[in-house]
């Protein structure tokens, strides 16, 4: 096998004076519309799996169940068409939309229902006298959920969300169905462009690889910063048994 | 100061509390106890409306929880409550569990919440932990700084639900110790318990509760313990099954 990779140091000709250059920029893409997405998943995720779990509001509950059920049972990249083509017929100020806010949309909200179903069991898996007891106190069932039930949730379900977070970055990569030119499309396309197959596709690997990577080292600080003292079991009140 | 009136409460359609009334006086130390299921848990978290009820009315110091405009929150910030099973906040520190709600509910500033916590903390006796963890603590331990934490409230009545019965028996001593000072200094308490030593000690009256939620003895102390034949069936075999065994 002979290697080439000074073909990233060409120039492909057009915006970008190397492909090293448009591979960062590409790169750039991925972890931008991943972010957003992620941003967006996380709000929705966490409003939508509280929704379901609140006592005394059917709607809200059957409302949450349908997005969940609804956003997390058609395929992903069936989801990024439908945004697509059909979404803006039917809706036809989104036309104006651009690909990226699209694919940011149909990603984000695709995760949101994954998340969703974390932050339900997480709520459930808590002892109900949690809740109990801060109403006990006075506290509004919002507050009561702002700052006893979901901090104690986010901290249940941290290792599952550490995994969709990973599983944004490598979804991202359907984005490329609608022209966005984040990693995946790059390395067809200069694949096609230079004959360098093996080359680019190293290299495309190499960086889901490393944010894979980057984002598990960083979960796993902020998960060693948000431990529990002495608190073994998550839900274990300790002592007495 | 808390009046129960013909209270009735359903799961589904099982009756859990039967025509059931009362009244607490202010200062007045109330045991409740009866056998497993008859009731007691869902009877006492009715009195802070964490449970609906579906018939009846009650009225805590004026204020009528069976009225759907009442400001139940608010009417709970009045009310302590502590739990069998502590629940204490385990991701929060002592301090942070003894402010909270006064911050946050009360509108306290943390500086005042933290001075008027850590005066119950050393009233219980464990100033010494503000900065630790609930999960390191013991039971018994736990249990105090919960008590601490609803009386930072300044609540006007205090509810226990079988305080002591998730604790090591060498612990049971030292959370009852709290309960019979509070008992003395005249707090209105209302408590689940079968530690008929502590009823025999401090309580004004008991109440006994049967299977099927029925109120089935209102009386005084003195003459729940002293006059057993005046007792109902039940009421004896229940005492007989815990005093003796
Ligand atoms: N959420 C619920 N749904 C359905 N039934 C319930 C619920 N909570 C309690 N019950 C039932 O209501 C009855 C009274 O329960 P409760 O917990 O008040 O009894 P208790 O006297 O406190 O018993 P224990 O001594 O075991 O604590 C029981 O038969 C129980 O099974
Ligand atoms: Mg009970």
């Amino acid at each position: 096998m002979n290697w080439d990779w000074e073909i990233f140091f060409q120039d492909p000709g057009g915006q970008h004076t190397t492909y090293l250059e448009w591979l960062m920029s590409a790169w750039g893409w991925t972890l931008s519309v991943s972010l957003l997405a992620l941003l967006l998943a996380l709000l929705m995720g966490f409003m939508i799996g509280t929704l379901r779990t609140l006592p005394k509001h059917p709607g809200w509950v059957l409302f949450g169940t349908g997005w969940t059920e609804l956003f997390r049972n058609i395929p992903l990249l069936l989801q990024i068409f439908l945004w697509y083509h059909v979404i803006p017929a039917l809706v036809p100020p989104l036309k104006e939309l651009s690909g990226f806010v699209l694919v940011v949309l149909a990603l984000g909200f695709f995760t949101s229902a994954r998340i969703s179903e974390q932050v339900y069991s997480g709520i459930r898996a808590l002892p109900k006298g949690q809740f109990y007891a801060a109403q006990a106190l006075g506290m509004t069932t919002w507050q009561s959920y702002r700052y006893v039930i979901l901090p104690r949730a986010g901290r249940i379900i941290l290792p599952p969300l550490v995994n969709e977070m990973m599983s944004i970055v490598k979804n991202s990569s359907v984005a490329f169905a609608v022209s966005v030119s984040e990693l995946t499309l790059f390395a067809l396309q200069v694949q096609e462009e230079t004959a360098r197959g093996v080359e680019v596709y190293l290299a495309v690997t190499g960086l889901y690889v490393v944010s894979a990577l980057a984002i598990n080292l960083l979960m796993g600080q902020i998960e060693r910063r948000v431990q529990i003292p002495g608190l073994v079991l998550p839900g274990a009140t300790g002592g007495g048994h | 100061m808390i009046e129960l009136k013909q209270v009735s409460k359903w799961y589904g359609a099982v009756q859990v509390l039967n025509d059931c009334s009362a009244q607490i006086h202010k200062g007045e130390v109330v045991v409740v106890c009866g056998p497993s299921g008859s009731g007691k848990s869902t009877l006492i978290k009715t009195i802070n409306a964490l449970e609906p009820i579906q018939q009846g009315e009650i009225w805590v110091d004026s204020i009528p929880l069976h009225d759907p405009k009442t400001n139940l929150p608010k009417l709970r910030s009045r009310v302590g409550m502590v739990f069998q099973h502590f629940e204490l906040f385990p991701h929060l520190s002592v301090t942070e569990n003894l402010t909270l709600a006064q911050v946050k509910v009360l509108g306290r500033s943390l500086d005042e919440a933290k001075k008027h916590g850590l005066e119950y903390l050393e009233r219980v006796g464990l100033i010494a932990h503000k900065d630790k963890f609930p999960g390191q603590l013991s039971g018994g331990q736990q249990q105090r700084v919960a008590i601490a934490r609803a009386l930072s409230m300044d609540p006007i009545v205090m509810l226990f639900d079988e305080p002591t019965s998730a604790l090591d028996p060498e612990m049971v001593g030292e959370v009852l110790d709290v309960m019979v000072s509070l008992a003395k200094e005249g707090m209105t308490m209302v408590v689940v318990t079968h530690e008929m030593g502590f009823a025999r000690k401090v309580s004004n009256r008991v109440i006994f509760m049967d299977v099927g939620g029925r109120i089935l003895e209102d009386c005084s102390r003195d003459e729940f313990f002293g006059n057993p034949d005046a007792r109902q069936p039940r009421t004896r075999e229940f005492l007989d099954k815990i005093l003796h065994h």
